[in-house]
């Protein structure tokens, strides 16, 4: 469903050429769940923006649901969902039902597909007591749901998440990845999700890329991941040792096949 | 079909946006009411001592006053930038880069929204009063509401590149105080620009500044002859939006979404 080969992007700082990310390659099958860990500013939001198609790149290619993010931006859109964290989609001043009005019109969604879709996403986030308030007078949780539903109204194969659950208290956090757990197990949407919260991964995902210097430096579960780092009780001192212990690392061939074969590190 | 739908809404979305802020425009119909009454009195002066000046009766000075003061709020001739600016700076433009529509079009629907409710709450108290206290021309010509719409298209094009600029500047500051000083300069908002002399009259009279503000007065006041005038406002409106679509590619290319 998504696919990388070799993909990089190089930023221009003052005049010389910064690589954000490098030589990335993996593969995510249809109907996975999988999140993407990382430090700050290791690379995982241009990734995120390369696939959805927001970033050129320069290196390297992807495709998405079988397309090209960059030549086929506006095919790709009407067939993944796309939620940033610490972004909005939604229409400030507008009431949250009529910005969801004009995402069923950008996207071309059926009235009666998006009534049926609405009353089902209104009804599993709890939309209802406020689908008739102003986008700003919105707490960030609220806010939240009304994004996530904004990016599965044209119901998309392929969800895209960076950091979904920043900022939002532990109900909040505990709905939004109950609901994302049921979209994949129900639906059977893909799902990517990056986060620096590790409840997210443990909770969510079956399968973790973690991405270091803007290189794939882990393929693999959970588990997989805990065992890097024996002796480590929690995840977060696991993931916390990998951090620390990470070095821009030479170029390397990460797996190429979301199952069977061992996980590869270079951490 | 379903693309004039979401124009339309979007259209609405723009003129119910801006009527949320009630005392915003009312304030903004105030004062440019109260700046109108004090440049029409020095234009009287200025017309007393000097009549006929720019051609212009004095009626048509007092008018050409007022009208400019109307167009404030939907030309905002005092440059402000669209609103998808803030959304560069945010980096919420990621979204509107994401969307499958043009954001040249739906930024188009959502700024003519905007401007019909500023000619209403903000461009119909000037003249109206204006009118009450000062002796004014009728509008000449039937072209006029063409010529206003026009000029605000004209406007929107060139705030579009404008705002648009923010992609490369991460910040955007000083591209706005410069447009906003070549719209109020050139569009003839300052002073009509028949009292430009010689060249510079030529340079601001060829400008797209002129079609927002002065083109579409002197098209009420009939001083122009309005087919040419529309041509002169059409032309502009098409060069400006071609580059806007021209420049959108360039950006999408280009962007880099600031922050996370």
């Amino acid at each position: 469903m998504i696919e990388t080969i070799s993909l990089g992007r190089d930023f221009k700082v003052r005049g010389t050429l910064v690589p954000a990310v490098r030589d990335l390659s993996f593969r995510v099958g249809a109907g996975e769940f999988v999140g993407c860990l990382g430090p700050n500013g290791a690379g995982k939001s241009t990734t995120i923006k390369m696939l959805t198609g927001i970033l050129t790149p320069t290196h390297g290619r992807a495709l998405v649901a079988g397309l090209d993010p960059t030549r086929q931006r506006k095919a790709l859109a009407r067939r993944i969902g796309v939620v940033f964290g610490q972004r909005t989609t939604l229409w400030w001043d507008l009431p949250l039902r009529d910005s969801f009005e004009l995402v069923r019109l950008l996207y071309k969604v059926d009235r009666n597909r998006f009534r049926q879709r609405l009353a089902e996403l209104t009804e599993v986030l709890e939309l209802a007591p406020f689908l008739r308030t102003p986008v700003r007078q919105l707490s960030l949780g609220q806010r939240m749901r009304g994004d996530i539903t904004a990016a599965l109204l044209h119901d998309p194969e392929v969800l895209v998440l960076d950091e979904p659950t920043i900022g939002l208290d532990v109900v909040a956090k505990a709905e939004v990845r109950s609901f994302l757990a049921r979209l994949n197990a129900e639906r059977g949407t893909t799902v990517l999700l990056t986060t620096h919260d590790l409840g997210d991964i443990e909770r969510l995902c079956r399968r973790v890329l973690l991405i270091d210097h803007g290189r794939l430096a882990f393929d693999g579960s959970v588990a997989e991941l805990r065992a890097l780092v024996p002796g480590q009780e929690s995840i977060e001192d696991v993931v916390a040792h990998l951090y620390l212990s990470s070095t821009p690392a030479a170029p390397r061939t990460p797996r190429r096949t979301p199952d069977a074969d061992p996980p590869t590190v270079t951490a | 079909m379903a693309a004039f739908v979401l124009y339309l809404r979007l259209f609405q979305y723009g003129f119910r946006r801006h009527s949320t802020y009630l005392a915003a425009a009312l304030a903004g119909a105030f004062t440019n009411t109260v700046f109108g009454v004090l440049r029409a009195y020095v234009l009287i002066a200025l017309w007393e001592a000097r009549p006929g000046l720019a051609g212009y009766t004095l009626a048509e000075a007092v008018t050409f006053c007022f009208l400019t003061q109307a167009f404030i709020g939907p030309m905002q001739v005092f440059g402000r930038g669209l609103s998808f600016g803030d959304r560069i700076r945010s980096g919420d433009i990621a979204f509107d880069l994401v969307r499958p529509a043009p954001l040249l079009a739906w930024s188009l629907a959502e700024d003519l929204g905007r401007a019909a409710y500023l000619t209403l709450a903000r461009s119909l108290p000037p003249t109206i009063i204006g009118a009450a206290l000062f002796t004014m021309v009728a509008p000449v010509s039937p072209w006029f509401p063409l010529s206003f719409a026009l000029g605000v298209v004209v406007s929107f094009g060139w705030r579009y590149l404008v705002t648009l600029t923010s992609c490369w500047t991460t910040d955007d500051r000083g591209i706005h105080t410069l447009s906003a000083l070549l719209t109020m300069f050139f569009s003839g908002m300052v002073l009509p620009l028949g009292l430009f002399p010689g060249w510079l009259r030529t340079v601001a009279e060829a400008l797209p500044f002129a079609a927002m503000v002065q083109v579409p007065a002197d098209v009420w006041l009939g001083a122009e002859p309005p087919l040419q005038a529309l041509g002169f406002q059409l032309l502009w409106a098409v060069a400006l939006m071609g580059l806007g679509a021209l420049l959108t590619v360039a950006a999408r290319r280009k962007v880099v979404v600031q922050g996370g």
